[in-house]
């Protein structure tokens, strides 16, 4: 019994995280059609960001220590915004027209970009962000412990989760938005501002990247290349739910996190491969995912 | 057909090429004929990503198959003893065509990003377990020790030199081997499978097939190319199968674009110069530079570099 | 006569749109047969289940008396049923001789060689004839994206019938052809069919190409066919007048040319 309690909550934990870090590649796949490889770098830049801002509120300013759940999210929106808009505005939009996968190899390209710029700016040598993830404490259930940072997280993710899908499904602004995955062109033609959207989308989801990084920093040692195991994660997510769909991403993570957290519990030598055994069993079975539609070519 | 009418231009250029980067081997300085055995294997690898690519398909993964390649020879000849150069050449070719006839089922599915990046998840489980195999030295990887040929065993002195010719006579035979292919029609039914599946299918031929044969035929040529790695460094480790390696791959393979079957030789050689250089002068920034070249093809030479050997709008294998 | 193809009960649904509804079609070697209907009424849908692309949702397929019901489009083209496409289906970035080439190989058999080259001279020259026969031969090194509409739906017709099939399925051969044009491809393709004894079934907008060039007609309204016969009566009929045709009969030529995609 105590096992289950620790699969389920180590699970949901996990789902959490992994549905924060795959949030924003669904929302810009969604939307603009781009798989963005680079979505790992605003992961990493967010958490590099957040933790030496952390870091340096800690070493410098003697203010109270819970300003720095702030700090957090507002390095994160800030470098978000800023790579976001800069990315969009003077590389993608050029790109539009041009075909999916060589988009995947265009943000590749981004990718190489912002690791190395990540390393210039930031350092190669680790930062411990550590004291916000201490200052909540723990606490007990059914006997087991758990950091109340992470389940901080848990709700984080939770109001993010729901967000997105009020916004895509409740409010003019996602009624446009899902005009514009339908059918790019009569939404522009119907006076929809398509490169509009597609510039907010594309911060929306950079920020989120970034929002995840700097949310999981202190609960990590930041230090270059964590940015490309969370890609594939988050592509695995994504691609279990089916891509671009935000409901998708929410049953993905929890299927991911539930069956990693069983492994870790029952059979930790298989830890690595329950990830993509869950997504390979997903796509032998639905090769478009659980929520993706099946697109058969017209002739 | 008679045999006179198979043996072209291309084919008669690339045995004078290999005939002459052999014997270039007895004249160079080591340190070179060693860079240029580490390009032609990888170009190798490279030579996988461009018979994918030929159908459409971007492998961001191929380091999963170098890297099997080069474990191939360091587990058959630290664990089980077996040094000859052949020996070891034909189980690494065994063992990544064994593997790639399984995942390929699952991968002849996927098409585009999915095929992008489930190659991708594939090479990074096979770092995920090789660092975490203590057996299998983990980070640091294992040292591999020289090989026999037939049963002969060069002089210290001479290793390395055979070492050189041996990749360069195995690099000649692939690349012989791919030339015909690129011409062959297999070869011309996987352009045609690239343009418009759905027509070839409507020809009575299946586009899952080919994708399947071209993935395995793929993973053999870097499981080569890992292993003539293995032999011209004398040590594997985790980094062959990990995504930058492949990157890598990807990048050169843009490179030197689709046209030819030199192309990924030619670029190869040209990204491991500047390589050698970039890493002198500026070692932080080399993913940066590389980023930026990629960028910078991808908007002027879509076609890559070997566009501009070539005559405008004669395409030819 | 023998019957080359024949369809039982055949239905299929999308959702909530009956595409085919119970389709009982027999069509006998060596005819002509043109498919009539407006847009959305089942035609294309028909050609789709029948060469493989869509699966019926049930019903029964038999070509030259075998089922063919589940089998892969290249399975039933291997077994001699050849298509063409409303919108030609060709390899854009090669050039037309290696478009005829690649429908040369995929005749030749289902597991092209990996050492064989494919422009042998035997190749080459049988590629040759076919383009010469459709009368595309001066196309022949241009790339396709550089070939003319009409030349094209010609290319992709001759493709269809390098494989020599004994039936084809021709999917409106002349939507996005030129008026001036398209008699001039209709008589190009119809003399090469008559060559080799190929029995043809073709889905058509215009009702001058139909009534010019085929033995029979089969008209379609809402997945169902409502009349079955030689052109004359078929035109005639009530039916057919409203539901395919219209109300009113237009002057010839000033037909508007298809535009369903």
């Amino acid at each position: 019994m105590t096992t289950a309690i620790a699969i389920g909550m180590d699970g949901l934990i996990y789902a959490s995280w992994l549905f924060l870090v795959a949030a924003g590649l669904t929302v810009i796949y969604g939307v603009m059609r781009i798989l963005n490889m680079a979505h790992g770098s605003f992961y990493a830049i967010g958490a590099s960001a957040g933790a030496a801002l952390v870091t340096w509120y800690f070493a410098n300013v003697d203010g109270n220590a819970y300003w720095s759940f702030l700090l957090l999210p507002a390095a994160a929106v800030v470098a978000g915004v800023i790579l976001g808009l800069a990315v969009e505005q003077g590389l993608l939009r050029f790109l539009y027209r041009q075909n999916e996968i060589l988009m995947v190899i265009v943000t590749y390209a981004l990718l190489l970009i912002l690791e190395d710029l990540t390393k210039l700016v930031f350092g190669v040598d680790p930062y411990f962000a550590y004291q916000p993830y201490g200052l909540l404490g723990r606490c007990e259930i059914a006997g087991l412990i758990f950091s109340n940072y992470d389940l901080m997280l848990v709700a984080v993710s939770a109001t993010i989760a729901s967000g997105a899908w009020f916004i895509l499904n409740r409010t003019v602004t996602g009624k446009l938005l899902r005009a514009v995955v339908h059918d790019r062109e009569i939404a522009m033609a119907m006076g929809v501002n398509v490169s509009a959207m597609f510039a907010a989308t594309f911060v929306v989801g950079a920020t989120l990247g970034a929002l995840a990084g700097a949310l999981t920093a202190p609960a990590i040692s930041v230090s270059p290349g964590i940015g490309v195991e969370v890609i594939i994660l988050a592509f695995a997510v994504v691609v279990v739910g089916g891509l671009g769909s935000i409901e998708g991403a929410i049953v993905g993570s929890l299927m991911v996190g539930l069956s990693r957290a069983a492994a870790v519990h029952l059979a930790p030598e298989i830890e690595l491969f329950v990830i993509y055994g869950v997504m390979a069993l997903v796509l032998a079975v639905r090769p478009q995912g659980l929520f993706g539609r099946a697109a058969a070519r017209k002739i | 057909m008679s045999a006179k009418t198979t043996i072209d231009k291309t084919q008669v250029a690339l045995l004078i090429a290999t005939a002459a980067f052999a014997a270039a081997g007895v004249i160079a300085p080591y340190w070179l004929c060693f860079l240029t055995m580490l390009a032609l294997a990888k170009a190798l690898v490279v030579q996988g990503v461009v018979i994918q690519m030929r159908l459409g398909l971007v492998s961001f993964g191929q380091g999963l198959f170098f890297g099997i390649g080069g474990y191939a020879v360091g587990i058959a000849s630290n664990f089980w003893g077996i040094s000859d150069a052949f020996v070891l050449l034909a189980l690494a070719l065994a063992a990544a065509v064994a593997v790639a006839a399984v995942l390929g089922l699952l991968m002849a599915r996927y098409r585009d990003i999915f095929f992008a990046m489930l190659s991708l998840a594939l090479s990074m489980i096979l770092f995920g377990v090789l660092v975490k195999s203590q057996g299998l030295g983990s980070t640091d990887g294992f040292n591999v020790p020289a090989q026999s040929y037939l049963g002969w065993v060069p002089a210290p002195g001479q290793q390395k030199l055979v070492a050189y010719v041996l990749t360069i006579a195995v690099v000649g035979t692939v690349a012989l081997l791919l030339c015909r292919y690129l011409g062959s029609g297999a070869g011309q039914i996987a352009e045609a499978v690239r343009e418009n599946e759905i027509r070839v299918e409507y020809l009575g031929l299946s586009p899952r097939w080919l994708i399947y044969a071209s993935y395995v035929m793929a993973a053999g040529v870097a499981a080569l190319g890992g292993a003539l790695t293995a032999f011209a460094t004398g040590h594997v480790d985790p980094e062959m199968a990990y995504w930058a390696t492949s990157g890598e791959f990807v990048f050169i393979a843009l490179l030197g674009g689709t046209a030819h079957v030199a192309a990924p030789f030619l670029a190869s050689i040209l990204f491991s110069v500047v390589r050698t250089y970039a890493f002198e002068y500026t070692p932080h920034t080399w993913q940066l530079i590389l980023g930026l070249v990629l960028l910078a093809i991808i908007v002027f030479l879509p076609k890559g570099l070997w566009s501009l050997v070539q005559r405008e709008g004669k395409v030819r294998a | 006569m023998n019957t080359i193809l024949e369809t039982r009960a055949l239905c299929r649904t999308f959702g909530a749109v009956i595409a085919a509804n119970s389709l009982d079609v027999r069509i006998e070697q060596s005819e002509v047969v043109g498919v009539i209907g407006s847009n959305g009424a089942g035609k294309t849908t028909f050609i789709n289940m029948v060469t493989g692309y869509l699966s019926p949702s049930s019903g029964e397929i038999l070509f030259e008396g075998r089922s063919i019901l589940g089998h892969a489009p290249r399975r039933i083209t291997r077994m001699g049923m050849a298509r063409s496409f409303q919108v030609a289906q060709l390899f854009p970035e090669l050039t037309v001789l290696d478009n005829l080439v690649c429908a040369l190989i995929g005749a030749e058999g289902a597991h092209p060689s990996f050492l064989k080259p494919a422009r042998s001279p035997a190749r080459i020259a049988a590629c040759d004839a076919i383009l010469a026969e459709f009368g595309v031969e001066h196309l022949r090194d241009d790339p396709v994206r550089a070939v003319p509409q009409g030349a094209r739906k010609l290319i992709d017709i001759a493709m269809a019938m390098v494989g020599r099939p004994r039936m084809l399925l021709l999917d409106e051969p002349t939507s996005g052809v030129s008026v001036e044009e398209k008699f001039a491809l209709m008589d190009t393709v119809m003399a090469a069919v008559r060559r080799h004894g190929v029995t043809v079934l073709f889905v058509e907008h215009d009702m001058e190409i139909v009534e010019r060039y085929v033995s029979r007609i089969l008209a379609f309204y809402s997945g169902k066919i409502i009349a079955d016969g030689p052109p004359a009566a078929v035109m005639a009929d009530e039916r057919v007048r409203e539901l395919v045709i219209g109300h009113h009969t237009r002057p010839a030529g000033s037909r508007r040319r298809s535009a369903q995609p």
